[in-house]
């Protein structure tokens, strides 16, 4: 539906090569990828990601929308970490706002959010060993993203969209033994990514297929803007959640793993170790976490608790404003970035001094990853571009919007 | 909620490393200077985008070497209608620096910064997708999300969000 034009967009430069056409419906390309190959016999030649096919004009909807009725359509664009759009449209806001936010709702977000990396990793490990070729571990890691999914289900209500944090804070309170599950599946995870290791990472065929496949130097993948695991694959040190912090991840230990060699065992090496610390930071949030308000105090912002809308009257008439007309945020923009589990992501939002947003820009990971994939694969095998895009971990949701 | 109003005047920000480099470089280059919410924003002539993008990447002291983003505001029905954004990060000293180039909307066309970053491409032709903005020296500029038959650009302001159909 999205490209009418039936012709590849590229023509063969050589009487001997020819145009294969990948995607967009293919098993492999993880959604609606479309890949456009040039090959000689079995090798790539050149190599052309065409995208557009989910494209649902996510930013142009936002600009109708008042500024909390954005939330829910951001959940969408990342379909497999819906809680890091949540939280960086919500500290972009915030810093519009010059919100404070309170320290429990700061450790709740980074808490979920440590559970949405894994959750989006054993996605990724899953899909990416079936597409190698790896079975059994796709049935491993669903395994224990249902897990996750049943205390995003239990705190939020949602299993997927789940638009749990709000502008100003957190929507509720996590209900009673939230913590103790998170903390029984925190305590249970480590055996089970030693059951992911021990079915890959010494694996010979698993090696064979990853080591020195789709190798990309530091040089090009900061040019071609990479971020995320795709980049640290290659050797660089850069994860905004140290470099930058937001939402109090300084408060937190962690470490960020780094490869060497930038070919796509590094890049499993790394999103593996990251599982590590993930759950590390889960365990850290539950030690630590403070006790108090999950929202900030700011009535005009933020919606009032269904108790106060029972006694107080301010609280109503608050509640009722802000569901019928939004609330202004003063002129002005502001970029803010989170490290998602596939790398930068950025909101652009620029406010008018009205209730709607006047623009929302996000900056997606995925797509500026992609621009890696050509660099990966010319020159090697077709069965070699399936390891390359399952390593740079798409997700067509957040490249298309 | 109370503000510190944006600090806009060159002179109070002239020790920011970016603007000191660019304003060294060629005084006309810089249009102006905003500084609000912890955020740098400079404003530059249209023609001097793709020198002061290689400029500040190759910085000595304080290189911008990363493109996080290219994106554009349409300003409709002001002139000059359209900001081009570029927002760039020094992955060795953490800091961002916004970049902002104004286009009027009679003649939207800019000089591609693809050369300096080739990661640049898939962002630029966006914006062309959605905007309408030329990108000259791009090396292949065709419509990136929308189809390739599609009239109009639909993140103008006076493009409805119903679309026209």
């Amino acid at each position: 539906m999205a490209h009418l034009t039936p012709t590849p967009v590229i023509e063969p430069v050589q009487d001997r090569t020819m145009i294969l056409n990948m995607g967009p419906q293919h098993p492999s390309t993880h959604g609606v990828l479309r890949v456009i190959l040039e090959i000689d016999g079995e090798n790539v030649v050149r190599i052309m990601p065409d995208i557009g096919y989910l494209h649902t004009g996510i930013e142009k909807t936002c600009e109708a929308k008042f500024y909390q009725q954005v939330v829910p359509l951001t959940d969408r664009i990342d379909y497999l970490c819906p809680l890091t759009n949540n939280l960086c449209y919500a500290l972009a806001v915030e810093k519009l706002l010059g919100l404070e936010i309170p320290p429990k709702a700061q450790w709740l977000r980074v808490l979920l959010n440590e559970l949405t990396r894994i959750n989006s990793h054993l996605v990724w490990l899953g899909t990416h060993a079936l597409d190698i070729g790896a079975m059994t571990v796709f049935l491993y890691c669903f395994r224990e993203r249902e897990d996750i999914l049943r205390l995003f289900e239990m705190v939020s209500g949602q299993r997927m969209m789940t638009s749990y944090f709000r502008i100003g804070g957190i929507a509720l309170e996590p209900p009673l033994g939230f913590f103790d599950r998170v903390r029984d599946f925190a305590d249970r995870f480590p055996a089970k990514v030693d059951e992911y290791e021990n079915l890959l990472t010494g694996n010979p065929i698993w090696g064979m297929r990853t080591k020195g496949v789709a190798r990309i130097t530091a040089e090009d993948a900061l040019a071609l803007g990479a971020t995320g695991p795709t980049l640290r694959g290659s050797g660089v040190d850069l994860d905004l959640r140290r470099d930058m912090p937001y939402s109090g991840y300084e408060n937190f230990q962690f470490n960020v793993p780094l490869g060497k060699e930038g070919d796509v065992f590094d890049r499993y090496m790394i999103r593996v170790r990251e599982l590590r610390e993930s759950n590390s930071i889960v365990r850290q949030a539950l030690d630590g976490m403070p006790e108090g308000p999950i929202k900030a105090d700011a009535p005009k912002v933020v919606l009032p608790d269904r108790e106060k809308m029972k006694t107080e009257m301010e609280a109503l008439i608050y509640h009722f404003k802000i569901i019928t007309e939004g609330f202004s945020v003063p002129a002005g923009e502001v970029y803010q970035a989170v490290e998602s589990p596939r790398g930068e992501m950025g909101y652009y939002v620029v406010s008018d001094g009205t209730a709607k947003p006047y623009r929302v820009h996000m900056r997606a990971a995925c797509l500026a990853n992609l621009q890696a994939l050509p660099k990966m694969c010319e020159g090697r095998l077709i069965a070699d571009v399936v390891a390359a895009i399952g390593s740079i971990d798409i997700v067509l949701g957040e490249i298309d919007r | 909620m109370a503000f510190t109003p944006p600090i806009t005047d060159v002179e109070q920000l002239k020790g920011h490393p970016a603007l000191a480099r660019l304003r060294d470089w060629n005084g006309n280059a810089v249009q102006g200077v905003k500084f609000d919410r912890d955020e740098m924003t400079i404003y530059l002539e249209r023609a001097y985008i793709r020198e002061a993008c290689a400029l500040l990447r190759d910085d000595a002291e304080f290189p911008f070497n990363f493109l996080s983003d290219v994106t554009c505001v349409d300003w409709y029905p002001s002139e000059p209608r359209f900001e081009v954004i570029y927002h760039l990060l020094s992955t060795v000293k953490k800091e961002r620096v916004r970049l902002k180039v104004k286009l009027d909307g009679s003649s939207p066309v800019i000089e591609s910064v693809t050369s300096v970053w080739p990661g640049a491409n898939y962002f630029e032709r966006e914006v062309f997708d959605l905007f309408g903005i030329r990108f000259t020296g791009h090396p292949y500029l065709r419509r990136l999300l929308m189809p390739e038959d599609w009239e109009g650009y639909p993140l103008r302001k006076d493009y409805p969000v119903e679309g026209y159909r």
